[in-house]
């Protein structure tokens, strides 16, 4: 009796959480099927906002900046991650220490400060393009999350294997494409899922780097006080949660089957 | 089997030192993208008309930014405070379900982690104007906080839990604690390290959000990021734009030390690392 009523009332406050975190979105996405320009009042059906999204060129520019910068930055932090990565755990500690501080910079540092810091960086050297100050910016601040999520793959597997597959008659370049990259994949997979995520949904830098082309935050934030068309949370919410769920999903499933493994082979036992 | 011995060795160093070539294109690119932009906020902070001074350092230091500053920790200390309160019960409700229910369930509370903190924030701008007259107070920009840093909170305190050792807690019990003693002496304390790396992910970037401020306060309420932006995009002022963001990451490192240090004397292990 008193665990079902604890169950109950833990059941209760993660729903309540659940509905404050995801309310605002989900109502957003509802009024975005409402005829009326007000939320609140229902005047009927309509797909008119999703016609007329397509229909506005600062959307559709903001869309394609964002999907191509997240894309572009997050593949090139990727390899020159994981490359980095590859590089940092076979020098000497000290050389390694140092490098490795600076790579966190950009992980501690405010965004604020990264926007502002690259921003002055762009103002020097003259560097006018947008598109190209937003890939930029994006790359730097993607390769910390690529490096730190590979080096720790790293360090779980062994040297040995390098090692043997030189002894085997790999050349080093080989030896990195056959048996060191293979190993940490899931670290570069996962480096790869959140440079992607993270550059998706970045603001803060872009604001600051960015000249004239803006992503879909910079669209956002410049339309907040007229209105942004309610149709645009359901372009961005719904491919994101999707890509998450199913990049999670898979890995619960994966890790319950394993567990399913190692519990048949101690039945056997 | 005498050729192996005498090349071994060699070919392993040769081959360690050939490995760090591999990190070159990346120090090339933070050398350029990560160091020189630091130097540059440096160099416009530390500078007046190519001249080493303070000078910056101490306007920006003036009597109304330090209030802003205050009145951004007061903010920030308020989001960390309501975001504990609210996020700690769902990371222990979560770590004690059944372990694949309580790793799908987690999945929603992380994933907006990863959801346009901008659209998630005009969002609450609209509910707030369509249904209530909070918008534009500075509970709005609260809330706002509040909402967009909740899932930073959950998910260290939450990861550091599900680590825990279970026969602690079993430990306990057959030691004759209730459950209620167990929690505050046990699991509480074992769970610390997950707190302080969840309070350093909420704490860090609500002193400097400013976007919040500016849709769901209105621009009344101006909390030390709308000043840095301020500066630098509104009146373009280099030097008192990096002055002031100088001080702000002066304040960032020293109250990340603290957790640090908190932390260390919390747990040897420090659970929960998420950087």
């Amino acid at each position: 009796m008193v665990s079902r009523l604890k169950k109950f009332f833990s059941g209760t406050y993660l729903g309540l959480m659940l509905v404050f975190l995801y309310a605002p979105i989900l109502i957003l996405i509802i009024y975005s099927f409402n005829q009326s320009k007000t939320l609140g009042n229902w005047t009927g059906f309509t797909f008119d906002w999703y016609a007329q999204l397509f229909r506005t060129p600062e959307i559709t520019d903001a869309l394609v900046v964002t999907l191509s910068v997240a894309a572009i930055s997050s593949v090139v932090a990727t390899v020159l991650g994981t490359l980095a990565a590859i590089g940092l755990h076979a020098m000497k500690r000290r050389d390694r220490l140092l490098l490795e501080n600076i790579s966190q910079l950009p992980m501690v540092n405010p965004d604020l400060v990264t926007g502002i810091s690259l921003m002055l960086l762009f103002l020097f050297v003259g560097l006018r393009d947008g598109y190209t100050r937003l890939l930029i910016a994006h790359i730097t601040f993607n390769l910390p999350y690529v490096i730190f999520s590979v080096l720790p793959k790293l360090r779980q597997s062994s040297d040995m294997l390098y090692e043997a597959a030189l002894d085997l008659g790999c050349t080093p370049m080989q030896a990195i494409q056959k048996v060191v990259i293979p190993d940490i994949m899931p670290g570069i997979v996962s480096g790869l899922i959140m440079a992607f995520t993270l550059s998706l949904d970045d603001f803060v830098i872009s604001f600051f780097a960015g000249n004239g082309v803006d992503n879909l935050s910079m669209y956002i934030y410049a339309t907040a006080r007229r209105g942004v068309n309610p149709a645009l949370s359901t372009i961005i919410f719904v491919p994101v949660v999707t890509l998450l769920l199913i990049v999670n999903l898979k890995s619960i499933r994966e890790e319950r089957n394993a567990e399913l493994q190692s519990k048949k082979v101690g039945m056997k036992r | 089997m005498k050729q192996t011995k005498t090349t071994k060795p060699k070919t392993a160093t040769g081959m360690l030192i050939r490995r760090s070539v591999f990190a070159y294109p990346y120090v090339v690119w933070m050398a350029i993208f990560i160091l020189a932009p630091m130097l540059l906020i440096l160099y416009y902070a530390f500078t007046s008309d190519g001249a080493v001074t303070l000078e910056n350092i101490v306007r920006a230091s003036s009597w109304d930014n330090l209030r802003v500053l205050a009145d951004s920790v007061r903010f920030a200390l308020y989001t960390t405070l309501l975001c504990l309160l609210l996020g700690f019960p769902v990371a222990y409700l979560l770590s004690q379900m059944k372990k694949t229910t309580a790793a799908l369930l987690s999945v929603f509370f992380i994933v907006p982690m990863w959801m346009n903190f901008l659209l998630r924030t005009y969002a609450w701008k609209v509910l707030l104007s369509a249904f209530t007259n909070m918008l534009y107070t500075e509970s709005a920009v609260l809330l706002g906080m509040v909402y967009n840093f909740l899932p930073f909170m959950i998910l260290p305190i939450y990861t550091t839990l599900i680590k825990l050792d279970k026969s602690y807690i079993e430990a306990a019990a057959d030691l004759g604690a209730n459950p209620r003693k167990t929690f505050l002496k046990v699991v509480l304390p074992l769970s610390m390290p997950g707190v302080i790396s969840g309070v350093t992910m909420v704490f860090i970037p609500s002193t400097t959000t400013f976007a919040i401020s500016q849709l769901l306060g209105g621009g009344k309420t101006m909390l030390y990021g709308d000043l840095i932006y301020m500066k630098v995009i509104t009146e373009q002022s280099w030097d008192t734009g990096s002055a002031l963001s100088i001080i702000l990451l002066a304040f960032v490192l020293v109250s990340m030390t603290f957790m640090k240090k908190a932390e260390r004397k919390t747990s040897d292990e420090g659970g929960g690392r998420l950087w």
